[in-house]
């Protein structure tokens, strides 16, 4: 190792150390701590941002012995997770402060899972690879047992550690026996063992591919791996839901790339057909489980499942074609999720959730321009045009059947419309019903509006302009390695 | 330089129409209405400078624009007209028009909102009938349905939620397989050789496509869900007449006048020329479900209570007239005997008609329903006796929608019935019963709800129609007696698209 390689890890540096500053002020309660908390939190994003943007354009490096990789893959993904961030912290300011009993701790457990998600997005080796999803995952399984505070919280804390639990055991035997056959912690060089073999691969190979793809499909939520998502959507207080439901798809998006990708090009065969599996039952069980929902989060729980399993969909279209549009469709569906769950966010605070569909009864009346902002958003999510999702799943689409798969696309398409239905049950609810007695919403403050409206408006935007950020994606998986 | 007009009649109504959201206090009411009606007046300004710089001689595509909006995919924002999209343009914007002077006397809540939205929509449907690239095409298409999703739902019926929860859900499970298509012929343009790789979404690309025959009967099919559920035809028809009935009278009016075109304008930009030899050998199949919807569907509206629900039907008998017409051309026994260009322009002028005629109808009853808040037949009765001036108008559109020589509604029937004795005297027989079942439920609903001595107290309270409830009607009528009287500009207009458009039906691709 070379001390010059650390500037290349700069960013990371920079996010770690702040987040510790942040935990020793923590500490000390004075009258501006809350602020202090806040405002380094943020600082620590900005900069990483800052010095993310210093590293685009160079040259693909592997650093630390082949464990991190720094690329240009890497690099949007993390700037995405932390300007992604940057919004989670904005839009759940209120609500912490608010709380009666205030943490500060969320912000420093999110940096944390952050972090986590930085390195499992570089990572190149499988140690790095297991370091940061424990990473990311440990901040989280706290996080949700604490913010809130009633019987559901601790439940889906405890699900979703024991499920993690033994889905990183899973991944863990998966690597193991990568390692007994191939003798080697490193991505690149597994795959080039891997790709070297004539004969039928070693039956260990194997199993190892389907234990690691367990685990990845753990992190997406994908069926038949997705109970814990549910219970924990639900369970956590809307903060947390805002902070699970966003930025670990990016990261989770950045793991599939690396381990089908970086790892098993040889073996496109054998995981294809267990993408394809898990895409559809996601779509299926994804959009049909949604309908009968009555909780708004739980809805949406069901609704990432599905969405999920429209992603894998751009995974299995291929190595060229299909990678670009899936981290399109990946990009957009977080930027929407974000707004979906920034808007109940704003609506909630400590002690009441706004998380019922009912909640929303009659929202056009009340405030008409965050009705018009949640039905942007939801035409999004159910792929209308001219909102963002219906281009990113268009773009999907395309490379599915230029891939071949005709009858897999009519498949997706039409469960697409079953998704539909409970998209517009809440724009129903929204604006064709009035509010009751017991609506009462939250006012929101300018700042407020004026944040939440770029969010929509962004959906909106991405949607009539889908081009620069499609070129975007697909300039990263056309550069060479 | 020449101005872009087909971006103008889509931009100006969208622009304006967001602009309006910004107007929503009720003091605003009055400058709103003007708002609206000047933009309007302004579209029907460039309609008439479209039709100026339009060369009737030339079946290719005017007044095109193009400019890169994908080019990752090879997606343009491509607009161009021939003789189909233009009539149905200057349709569009006159029953905006229309829509707009409606709403003076029948919203009085939420004007702002109301007249946006139906702004917005007219500039996407202008959209519909003028986007030259798919995917422009298909945008259009379906952002179409989120404005007609919130006018039923907000201003609607009583019944208006599972009523548009239905239209959209039905209309967006036809669209998505038309998605499907899409991208499918783009695949195949890629592979061709031969083809620009910068059009290979475009319409025309498409047209020009070899097909081999089981591609192009998937396709047809995909294709055909989609169009047959807009325009509608029996047995996909069924979220026609909830939505008719809940929607408020604008929404009617746009639905039956515009909506129900933009299937039939698919069958003519898509379905017959992209898939000929599929449609030839479909064409039985499509011919017979035409005649069910004209025979059976009549029959329905015959036993209707409902003023609304008898017109959403008598629609959906009218409409089996446009793909009766369009497919008859593959069953005639002599080709190119002259007479397929009478089918194909029959149907085209059944869908311009019905565009005045159905609006007409809807508007009478939103007239009525505006006085007495009810729909129902029975509730009426004797209403000539309180309002002569709108009995004759109704009277007039009555006569039309039997399709009584000298209206609109008779050229484009009478055209089809013509070149369905061309197939055989059966297909003519059963197509030429809808003047009897036609006559027989119009005249009817006609005698129950004018004629005749006042029934009930409510009516003799009525006020005729004055101001521009009047003028909006007497506009229509004009637009009827025109059409039928003097129908030659239209064909004229058409005659050059009608007849490229045949020499592409039946032209095999295989």
């Amino acid at each position: 190792m070379q001390i010059s390689e650390l500037a290349y890890v700069l960013p990371e540096i920079w996010l770690i150390s702040i987040t510790a500053l942040v935990l020793i002020l923590n500490v000390y309660t004075t009258k501006y701590s809350k602020w202090i908390t806040y405002v380094f939190s943020q600082i620590a994003l900005v900069g990483t941002l800052f010095l993310i943007g210093e590293l685009t354009g160079k040259k693909a490096t592997t650093l630390f012995y082949n464990a991190f990789m720094m690329d240009s893959l890497g690099n949007l993904l993390k700037f995405s997770i932390c300007l992604i961030g940057f919004f989670v912290f904005l839009f759940s300011r209120k609500y912490i402060f608010e709380s009666r009993s205030y943490r500060g701790e969320y912000f420093i457990l999110c940096l944390f899972s952050i972090f986590g998600m930085m390195v499992l997005v570089s990572a190149q080796s499988f140690l790095s690879l297991y370091l940061g999803i424990e990473l990311l995952a440990l901040p989280l399984y706290a996080l949700i047992a604490m913010i809130k505070e009633d019987a559901l919280a601790p439940e889906a804390a405890m699900k979703y550690f024991v499920m993690g639990a033994l889905a990183s055991g899973i991944l863990l035997y998966g690597i193991s026996l990568l390692y007994g056959v191939t003798g080697t912690f490193d991505m690149q060089v597994i795959a080039t063992k891997l790709a070297s073999q004539n004969q039928e691969p070693h039956s260990a190979l194997l199993f190892g591919l389907v234990f690691v793809l367990v685990g990845l499909a753990f992190k997406f939520g994908a069926v038949p791996f997705h109970f814990w998502l549910p219970d924990v959507y639900q369970g956590s207080s809307i903060v947390v839901t805002l902070f699970i439901g966003t930025l670990p798809k990016l990261a989770a998006f950045g793991l599939a790339i690396r381990l089908l990708v970086d790892t098993f090009p040889a073996f496109n065969e054998y995981w294809q057909q267990l993408i394809m599996m898990m895409a559809m039952l996601s779509l299926v069980v994804g959009n049909i489980v949604a309908i009968v929902q009555r909780n708004l989060k739980r809805m949406l729980a069901y609704s990432a499942i599905a969405h999920m399993g429209f992603l894998l969909l751009g995974l299995l279209a291929g190595p060229v074609s299909g990678f670009a549009p899936a981290l399109d469709y990946i990009i957009i569906y977080v930027i929407t999720s974000l707004g979906i769950f920034a808007i109940m966010t704003a609506f909630s605070y400590q002690g009441f959730e706004a998380e019922n569909i009912q909640d929303f009864r009659g929202l056009a009346t009340h405030s008409p321009w965050m009705a018009f902002l949640t039905m942007i958003i939801l035409l999004s999510f159910a792929g209308i045009p001219p909102f963002a999702g219906f281009y990113a799943k268009f773009f999907v689409l395309d490379a599915l059947i230029n891939a071949g798969y005709v009858k897999l696309s009519i498949a997706a398409v039409l469960l697409t419309v079953i998704g539909a239905f409970y998209y517009l049950r809440i724009i129903r609810v929204m604006f064709f019903e009035s509010p009751t007695e017991s609506n009462h919403y939250q006012v929101i403050s300018r700042s407020g509006v004026a944040v939440l409206s770029l969010n929509g408006l962004m959906v909106l935007i991405l949607g009539v302009f889908p081009t620069p950020l499609l070129k975007l994606c697909s300039t990263i998986f056309l550069m060479p390695k | 330089m020449k101005l872009p007009l087909l971006s103008l009649l889509i931009w100006i109504p969208i622009i304006s129409g967001c602009s309006l959201f910004l107007l929503r206090k009720n003091a605003y009411a009055t400058l709103v209405r003007r708002y609206a009606l000047s933009t309007i007046i302004i579209c029907l300004g460039l309609c008439v400078l479209l039709l100026r710089g339009f060369d009737l001689n030339q079946w290719e595509m005017q007044w095109r624009e193009e400019i890169h909006w994908i080019p990752k995919l090879n997606i343009y924002y491509a607009l161009g007209v021939d003789g189909f999209s233009v009539p149905l343009i200057i349709l569009t914007c006159l029953m905006s028009l229309i829509v707009v002077l409606a709403s003076f006397h029948s919203i009085k809540t939420r004007i702002a909102d109301y007249l946006a939205i139906f702004l917005i929509m007219q500039g996407l449907m202008c959209g519909v009938f003028s986007a030259l690239d798919s995917i422009l095409f298909y945008t259009f298409w379906e952002a179409m349905l989120v404005p007609m999703f919130l006018i039923i739902g907000i201003w609607g019926g009583k019944n208006r939620i599972y009523a548009t929860i239905k239209f959209f859900l039905y209309t967006f499970l036809g669209s998505v397989l038309l998605l499907v298509a899409i991208i499918y012929l783009q695949v195949m343009a890629r592979k061709m050789a031969g083809v620009e790789p910068s059009s290979v979404f475009n319409i025309l690309t498409f047209h020009a496509l070899p097909l081999d025959f089981t591609t192009q009967k998937w396709l047809f099919v995909a294709f055909f869900i989609a169009f047959a559920v807009k325009i509608p035809m029996w047995p996909l028809h069924t979220w026609l007449p909830d939505a008719h009935v809940e929607a408020p009278t604008g929404g009617s009016v746009i639905l039956a006048a515009i909506l129900l075109k933009m299937g039939g304008y698919g069958f003519l930009r898509f379905i017959l020329p992209v898939t000929p030899d599929a449609s030839q050998a479909f064409a039985p199949g499509i011919v017979a479900l035409s005649l069910i919807a004209i025979v059976y569907i009549a029959l329905i509206a015959l036993v209707q209570k409902d003023m609304k629900k008898l017109i959403a039907y008598s629609s959906i008998s009218h409409m089996g007239f446009v793909t009766l017409g369009l497919f008859l051309v593959f069953m005639m026994t002599i080709k190119d005997s002259g007479m397929e260009i009478l089918a194909i322009e029959g149907a085209m002028i059944q869908m311009i008609s019905h565009g005045f005629i159905s609006a007409a109808l809807f508007l009478c009853i939103g007239v009525l329903y505006d006085r007495l808040h009810t729909r129902l037949i029975k509730d009426y009765g004797g209403v000539v006796n309180t309002m002569p001036v709108f009995a004759s108008l109704f009277m007039l559109f009555s006569m039309a929608n039997v399709g009584l020589p000298g209206t609109s509604g008779f050229v484009g029937e009478f055209l089809v019935i013509l070149s369905a004795f061309r197939v055989n005297i059966w297909c003519a027989a059963f197509a030429a019963s809808i003047l009897i079942f036609g006559a027989s439920y119009t005249l009817w609903m006609y005698k129950r709800v004018v004629l005749g001595p006042i029934q009930q107290e409510a009516v003799s309270t009525l006020h005729d129609i004055q101001g521009v409830e009047k003028w909006m009607l007497m506009l229509l009528a004009l637009g009827v007696l025109w059409l039928g009287i003097w129908p030659l500009p239209l064909f004229n207009f058409m005659h050059t698209s009608s007849e490229h458009l045949i020499t592409q039906m039946l032209y095999s691709k295989i």
